[in-house]
């Protein structure tokens, strides 16, 4: 058994496809219709790893779904971790893009982090491990 | 009524002095305010994750939600909020009356 596909809960699939690739450099592995209302089986990966996990950017429709967003983002918990070789240089990077950051670069303990705005309601983390 | 003014105001300065020496005597919240001091505008997953990190203290978000509760009553923290984000700076000025109490002054008013 492996994971194949990890998801984030998104308010609207287009303007995430838009975010996900554009600003944080994703690049499209499945783009499926899979309903009426327009919902799609949206999945991105990585450019260093197309053959990796799969991000799916699945529809937030669910009742539960934004109220748990809306607790997860007035705490500042960023559900979703991606790795990156280095915090700063791609804080720096995404800042001029115009990414909103709500936590800084910060080195703690055995990582350093960030954690920023992915625009369709979730904080999203970008972390290192310190050598 | 101005003695009476004079009481009712020296009991709230006193009882907020206690809030910040009660605010003061726990090591968990005075790690927070060492953080809040090396850069202010955290949220609460900030602060947890430098606690947990940096000082291997595993409080439970709750638990530090409720040392920030006790810290912003006693005005060493304040926390505002920017659209859907909440962000918690530290405030000296409640230190300073603390130790102005106990220090010499020829014109001290009582």
């Amino acid at each position: 058994m492996r994971i194949h596909v990890t998801s984030v809960l998104v308010s609207n699939q287009e303007e995430a496809l838009r975010f996900y690739s554009d600003k944080l450099g994703f690049v499209v592995k499945n783009d499926v219709p899979i309903s009426e209302a327009g919902d799609r089986w949206l999945t991105l990966v990585s450019p260093e790893d197309p053959d990796g996990v799969e991000l799916l950017l699945e529809p937030d429709g669910h009742p539960a779904a934004k109220p748990f967003k809306e607790a997860l983002v007035n705490d500042g918990i960023p559900f979703t971790s991606f790795l990156v070789t280095d915090v700063q240089a791609e804080f720096e990077r995404l800042r001029d893009l115009g990414v909103r950051f709500v936590q800084e670069p910060a080195s703690m303990g055995p990582v350093t982090t960030a954690v920023l705005d992915d625009t369709c309601g979730n904080l999203i983390q970008i972390v290192h491990m310190n050598q | 009524m101005i003695g009476k003014w004079l009481l009712a105001y020296h009991r709230g300065v006193r009882e907020a002095d206690g809030d910040v020496f009660k605010a003061l005597a726990d090591p968990t919240r005075r790690k927070i305010l060492d953080e809040l001091a090396e850069r202010g505008g955290q949220t609460l997953f900030e602060i947890c994750s430098r606690l947990a990190m940096k000082h291997q203290l595993g409080s439970s978000r709750q638990a530090i939600s409720q040392h920030l509760d006790v810290l912003i009553n006693s005005g060493l923290v304040t926390s505002r909020r920017e659209g859907r984000y909440k962000f918690h700076d530290i405030d000296t000025r409640p230190l300073d009356r603390l130790t102005d109490r106990w220090k010499p002054s020829e014109n001290k008013e009582l």
